[in-house]
This record gives structure tokens, C-alpha cells and sequence, in this order.
């Protein structure tokens, strides 16, 4: 992994986009990005919780939480927020696993919830999220993060914190790998 | 899945898939403001009911509406039925008046079965919300997802099935479901009441419940069905709780962990004691509520998925 050059395409036509050492550093400006723009260390801070968007955003937000704790002394409650259910095409396909959701502890009445998710493409996933947390209570407002925005927006929608602007064509597949899930760190360009 | 008529023929992994959504649909109803997923929105469901039914009715259409889903009722009294309908007919103007599933229950078994053939050109899903003394499918994978949370999983779990064998629907889609989860099934009735053929299916079979309670991890009473009896079974109603009834004396026999499940509705006294029926090990509450969150999971899979087209 390590001996592998950044930006190098490998023989089946992969592109390393992102290092595993390049997502902790990503993971961590982030992290210091959300500390600073919603002034969590001042004294006033707002209550901020983080809803990772199944699969990867889950351990996104859980990461950002634990590096935000660290870098500010402050405990940002995360929750999990499956969007199966508020998609707008699951007439289009087989039937899709619901994941797991979780509120984090306290809810999310009159919080500033930050949704986390891997990748930003048409945004309808972050429209879904809109809608399920709007049934789940009414948080005072609501950001985004991503880690990788590709563009190719279909929705007028926008991501707060970008940890990398990634131009892609359509036809391209970002893929995030995390060590929960894929035994590695890591963003590649198929 | 286009249609759930049976759990027979339901694999481990199909099973599982509905009761994994039951549980994450549960997970993501919990403690929310609006109690409403918008997944099966602008879809018709009718339920169909020529028997009479209060949970299985009802919580069909809890789910149904929960999920956004446009739910019309239909019974036989009060429908073109009391007039002389036939069920085809009856399904073939429902399925053109635009219903995406029909949830049917029907005296006669095998009548889910019937109405998927008359439909099968069509997009409509049919579920079997029980048929005669067939089977009630939905109500075993809420008993199976009952026992899942109170025994974490059915894997090598024993489990026996005490009463009117012969007659129950829920005793042949429960065979059928907790066997194919991994379970062991003992069924535990007077020769009267089981059927034959009986030693063909995947089961124990005992006459002795004093015997057979110390080693079970659960126990499923049902009904004693006398709207199905002509004829006599046993001698009185009195002699058959002696000798089935789950009474006070019978609990303590079962080991501390074992679960207490029916699928209603109870006749207290007869094959449950009250007390029973209302002790910590009963999970009769826990079996409505897991039956909406079930058949939540049942339309989700077979109403949010592109046609297969027929």
C-alpha cells in the first residue's frame, strides 16, 4: 500500500486519488474546518451532533467525532442515519438492505447536525437525508460534510466541508475505501 | 419477491433478509416525532378478509400506512361478496381498480395460492395473510422475529408447538419458517389434533408436555380452533386444558430464559392460564407490535423493487 504512488494508475486502470495517510490528514482538517465554523470551542458553542449516512458516512462521522474531541476537548454526539427508506429510486432496482440508524444521544431537536458521507455526487442522497431527518425532530440547522465531492450535482445542493474536490466524468467510479469496511484507507478513481 | 404466499419454500436467506428490515425498520421508527416513511408512497394496498381478524387486519394496515401507502379495507360482509362474487372476480376488479398488493385471509386453504394464478399476468403482489388451515406466513416470521430478540438467534433453539396442530395455519408456517432459521421443532398435541402425514414433517412429535417443557427454549401455544371442529376432539374443553393448558405449575417446568408466545387470540383458561399469559416470560405484547413492523417489511419487499415483470 505504502509503496504505491499517489496519482499513479495501477494496470487495471485505477487511479489513487487518496492515500491512507492522506485520508487522516483530510479526516483531520475537516475536523478542525467544523471546530472553526461553528465556533465549538468558544464558549457559547452550539451543540453540534454528527449523523453518518450508511455505509461509510458512519465511521466517517465516527472518526470526526473522535478527532474533533481531541482537538477541541469537545464530545460531539454522532448517530447513524439510514436514507433507504427516503430514496427516490428504489422502483429502479432490486431490493435494497436497509442500514442501520441510530440517533445520537440527546436527538437532534435544536441541534446543528452535520450529515457525513463519503462522496457528493447527484445529491439526491443528501435531499433523502434532509427529508428523514426532518421526521426524526427538527434540528436548529443542518450541514454537510463530505470527504470527496465529484461533482455532477442534480439538486441545488452544496456540501460545507469538502475534504477533496475530485473533477470526474460521469462515466468514472469513486471509490472510498475505509478500514471498517474494506481493510484499508484510501479514495481510488476506476 | 413478487408474492408471499407460504413459508414454505422460503429460504434461510430470504427469511432472514425480512427479518433484518423488520429489525431496522423497528430501529428506525423508534422514538421519532413523525411516525411515517414515504417508501411506498402513491402505491394501493387492499386487504381482503373473509374471516374475521383484529391484529392481522389492523396491523396490515398500520404498516401499510406508516409507509405512505394508500390502504383500503375490504371484508366480505358489506362488499359484492355478500352478493354471490367469486373471489376471482372479486381480485380481478380490485387488481383493475389499481391495487399494487392484495393482502387476502380465506376459510378455504390454498386460496392465496389461487388468487396469485388468476393474477400472474399482472403487477399485482399477493400475500397471504392466512388461508384455511394452510398457512399464515406473516405471523410466523413475526414469531420468528420475536424469538430472534429474545434469544438472539434460533440457531440449534428448540421450540415447541402445543395444541391444535391439525387445525392451525400458524403451526404449519411456523414448522416450516423456524426449521429453515436452524431451530428444532417439537409439536406437542393429543393424536386427535395432529395431522396426518405428520411424521413427514421436519419435527418431534409428543403427546406429553410435562416432558418435553424442562428442554425448550421456547413454547408457542395456539388456539384450540372450535369454528373448525365438528366433531369431537377430546372430551371437554376442561379435560384438554388439564391435560395441554400451560398453567402456573407447567411455567416453572420451563427453563428461567424460555419465551411464552401465541398468537392470539388467547383464550385465558383453556391453552393458557392468565397468569401466564400476563408473566415476564410471555412475549404476546411483543408479537403484535413486531407483527407491524414485519409486515412493514413484507410490502418493502414486495412493493419498493422494479417489476418483475410477469
Amino acid at each position: 500500500m505504502a509503496s504505491r504512488q499517489r496519482g499513479a494508475t495501477d494496470p487495471a486502470g485505477d487511479r489513487e486519488i487518496l492515500s491512507a495517510g492522506d485520508v487522516a490528514r483530510t479526516v483531520a482538517r475537516m475536523a478542525h474546518q467544523i471546530i472553526e465554523k461553528t465556533a465549538l470551542d468558544a464558549p457559547s458553542a452550539p451543540d453540534v451532533v454528527l449523523m453518518g449516512i450508511p455505509s461509510r458516512g458512519a465511521p466517517l462521522a465516527r472518526r470526526l467525532a473522535a478527532k474533533i474531541a481531541e482537538f477541541s476537548g469537545r464530545t460531539v454526539h454522532e448517530g447513524t442515519l439510514d436514507i433507504t427508506l427516503y430514496r427516490d429510486d428504489l422502483r429502479r432496482g432490486p431490493t435494497r438492505p436497509l442500514e442501520t440508524t441510530k440517533l445520537p444521544e440527546g436527538g437532534i431537536d435544536d441541534k446543528l447536525v452535520v450529515l457525513v458521507d463519503d462522496v457528493l455526487f447527484s445529491g439526491r442522497t443528501i435531499r433523502a437525508a434532509l427529508d428523514a431527518l426532518r421526521d426524526h425532530g427538527r434540528p436548529r440547522a443542518v450541514q454537510l460534510a463530505v470527504l470527496v465531492d465529484r461533482g455532477h450535482r442534480e439538486l441545488p445542493i452544496r456540501a460545507d466541508y469538502v475534504g477533496k474536490n475530485l473533477p470526474t466524468s460521469k462515466t468514472e467510479d469513486v471509490v472510498v475505501m475505509l478500514e471498517e469496511f474494506d481493510g484499508r484507507d484510501g479514495v481510488v478513481l476506476k | 419477491m413478487k408474492h408471499l404466499l407460504s413459508t414454505d419454500g422460503l429460504d434461510r436467506d430470504q427469511a432472514t433478509a425480512i427479518l433484518d428490515t423488520a429489525d431496522r425498520l423497528k430501529q428506525a421508527l423508534l422514538g421519532r416525532e413523525v411516525r411515517k416513511l414515504p417508501t411506498l408512497r402513491g402505491r394501493t394496498v387492499i386487504t381482503m378478509f373473509y374471516e374475521n381478524s383484529t391484529r392481522t387486519r389492523v396491523s396490515f394496515e398500520i404498516a401499510g400506512k406508516w409507509m405512505s401507502a394508500d390502504v383500503i379495507n375490504v371484508s366480505s360482509s358489506g362488499s359484492s361478496v355478500s352478493k354471490g362474487e367469486s373471489l376471482r372476480d372479486t381480485a380481478l376488479t380490485l387488481q383493475a381498480a389499481g391495487a399494487d398488493c392484495v393482502i387476502v385471509r380465506h376459510p378455504a386453504s390454498g386460496a392465496a395460492h389461487r388468487l396469485a394464478g388468476w393474477l400472474k399476468h399482472t403487477n399485482t403482489s399477493v400475500v397471504n395473510a392466512g388461508d384455511g388451515m394452510h398457512e399464515h406466513p406473516t405471523q410466523a416470521l413475526l414469531d420468528a422475529a420475536t424469538l430472534r430478540d429474545r434469544l438472539g438467534s434460533l440457531d440449534g433453539r428448540r421450540v415447541a408447538i402445543v395444541g391444535d396442530v391439525l387445525h392451525s395455519r400458524v403451526a404449519r408456517s411456523n414448522v416450516h419458517l423456524l426449521t429453515a432459521l436452524g431451530a428444532e421443532v417439537t409439536l406437542v398435541a393429543p393424536p386427535t389434533l395432529l395431522p396426518t402425514g405428520v411424521e413427514k414433517w421436519p419435527v418431534t412429535v409428543s403427546h406429553e408436555i410435562d416432558a418435553e417443557l424442562a428442554s425448550q427454549d421456547a413454547v408457542m401455544l395456539l388456539r384450540v380452533q372450535a369454528e373448525r371442529m365438528h366433531g369431537g376432539f377430546f372430551p371437554s374443553a376442561r379435560e384438554y386444558s388439564i391435560a395441554y393448558g400451560l398453567n402456573e405449575r407447567r411455567l416453572k417446568l420451563l427453563p428461567e430464559h424460555a419465551v411464552v408466545l401465541h398468537p392470539g387470540p388467547m383464550l385465558r383458561g383453556m391453552e393458557i392460564a392468565s397468569v401466564v399469559a400476563d408473566s415476564p416470560q410471555a412475549a404476546i405484547t411483543e408479537q403484535v407490535r413486531n407483527g407491524v413492523h414485519v409486515r412493514m417489511a413484507v410490502l418493502y419487499h414486495l412493493l419498493a423493487h422494479e417489476e418483475e415483470n410477469a
